[in-house]
């Protein structure tokens, strides 16, 4: 109340610039907000990721073939379901990460199926790391393996289950290449073929507790 | 000339008298046991279901590669990586309590003995193969090896 007697301080020289400007200020906030909210969400869709052929012909016709894209009940989990987090925070950090992959786009790094299985590997491990660190984020927003009722599992899901989670395990540790194909790992068949080293694609539990 | 073209019309009707009735008659010589003739479609296909995950089954007939007991659907092998390997080799064995790969599957096409999988057993289901809820095509008389009961 001070500030209404010395006529000074910030409500004295908003009503000195007019209440017009304070609504226009107020407008111009929503718009931003809206505008800035709308086009990220622009950008999540299936339609604008697979709008890089880098994307279209390597990693969506995988896609394709898998679960998450055709299945008996028509339920889809798009590119950023399991690619942009949910939540607003870690939506913007993943979205200024994005930046990178328009740099490598316009760099052309992996502009080509052979240029693009040469890096497989370390972009396969970069999802498999985030996914990781966050405890299966993005898988947990559909498979809450909370509500999970192991009674009408099959045999081997119910018991590998809840021995994984049992010893700290996250969905992609054992969920890998589910929906993209994975890269070379060595399985000891044959000769060695120059596969990842089998720990890479298992990593070791670590109990979490 | 004339020769020549006489030659070239028989020519043309032998063989039209030999591939005529070859060809009416195949279907008839070549009879199928599914019921429906063979350049006809096989009755029903697909659309069967399989089996949902159960125990290791018995085996039939000796020698008998192992039935798969659970579903195999989006289990790719490919050259980068063998889905069932993930499983099912030695070194995956334990922690995912699968049925360990035979160690005939070892040895290469010479017999020898290898410290590894053999290149040759890479594609699981050339033999080992789930099952589905289809019905025999036909009747049949086969009955489980004697030792194997």
């Amino acid at each position: 109340m001070r500030q209404y007697n010395n006529g000074g301080g910030l409500w004295g020289r908003l009503r000195g610039a007019g209440l017009g400007l304070v609504v226009l200020v107020f407008v111009a906030g929503i718009v931003f907000w809206g505008g800035f909210n709308t086009a990220m969400e622009w950008t999540n869709r299936e339609a604008f990721c697979i709008s890089c052929h880098e994307m279209e012909e390597n990693v969506f016709n995988e896609y394709r073939n898998t679960i998450h894209y055709t299945n008996r009940s028509g339920v889809r989990a798009t590119c950023p379901d399991c690619h942009v987090p949910k939540e607003w925070t870690h939506k913007i950090i993943r979205k200024i990460k994005a930046s990178n992959e328009v740099w490598h786009h316009l760099l052309g790094s992996i502009d080509t199926p052979e240029k693009f299985d040469a890096k497989r590997l370390q972009l396969a491990q970069n999802e498999w790391r985030r996914m990781k660190a966050n405890d299966s984020r993005e898988c947990r927003n559909c498979h809450n393996y909370a509500y999970f009722d192991y009674s009408i599992q099959g045999r081997r899901s119910g018991r590998l289950h809840q021995s994984g989670f049992d010893e700290g395990k996250t969905c992609i540790d054992c969920h890998k290449g589910i929906a993209h194909s994975v890269p070379a790992v060595d399985q000891e068949i044959g000769i060695d073929r120059g596969g990842a080293s089998p720990e890479v694609f298992h990593p070791p539990a670590q109990r979490q507790d | 000339m004339k020769t020549k073209s006489g030659i070239l019309l028989l020519a043309v009707l032998a063989a039209a008298g030999l591939g005529l009735p070859l060809a009416a008659s195949a279907a008839d010589a070549v009879r199928s046991l599914r019921g429906t003739a063979v350049d006809q479609a096989a009755q029903q296909p697909g659309n069967y279901a399989v089996e949902k995950d159960h125990a290791p089954a018995a085996r039939e007939y000796v020698q008998q590669p192992p039935l798969i007991p659970h579903k195999v659907d989006g289990y790719n092998i490919t050259t980068n990586f063998n889905k069932c390997m993930d499983c099912h080799s030695w070194t995956r064995y334990r922690e995912t309590g699968a049925t360990k790969v035979s160690l005939t599957h070892f040895k290469d096409r010479d017999g020898k003995e290898l410290s590894n999988i053999s290149p040759r057993r890479y594609f699981c289901n050339q033999c080992h193969v789930a099952q589905t809820d289809a019905k025999p095509l036909i009747d049949n008389s086969f009955r489980k090896a004697e030792g194997l009961k």
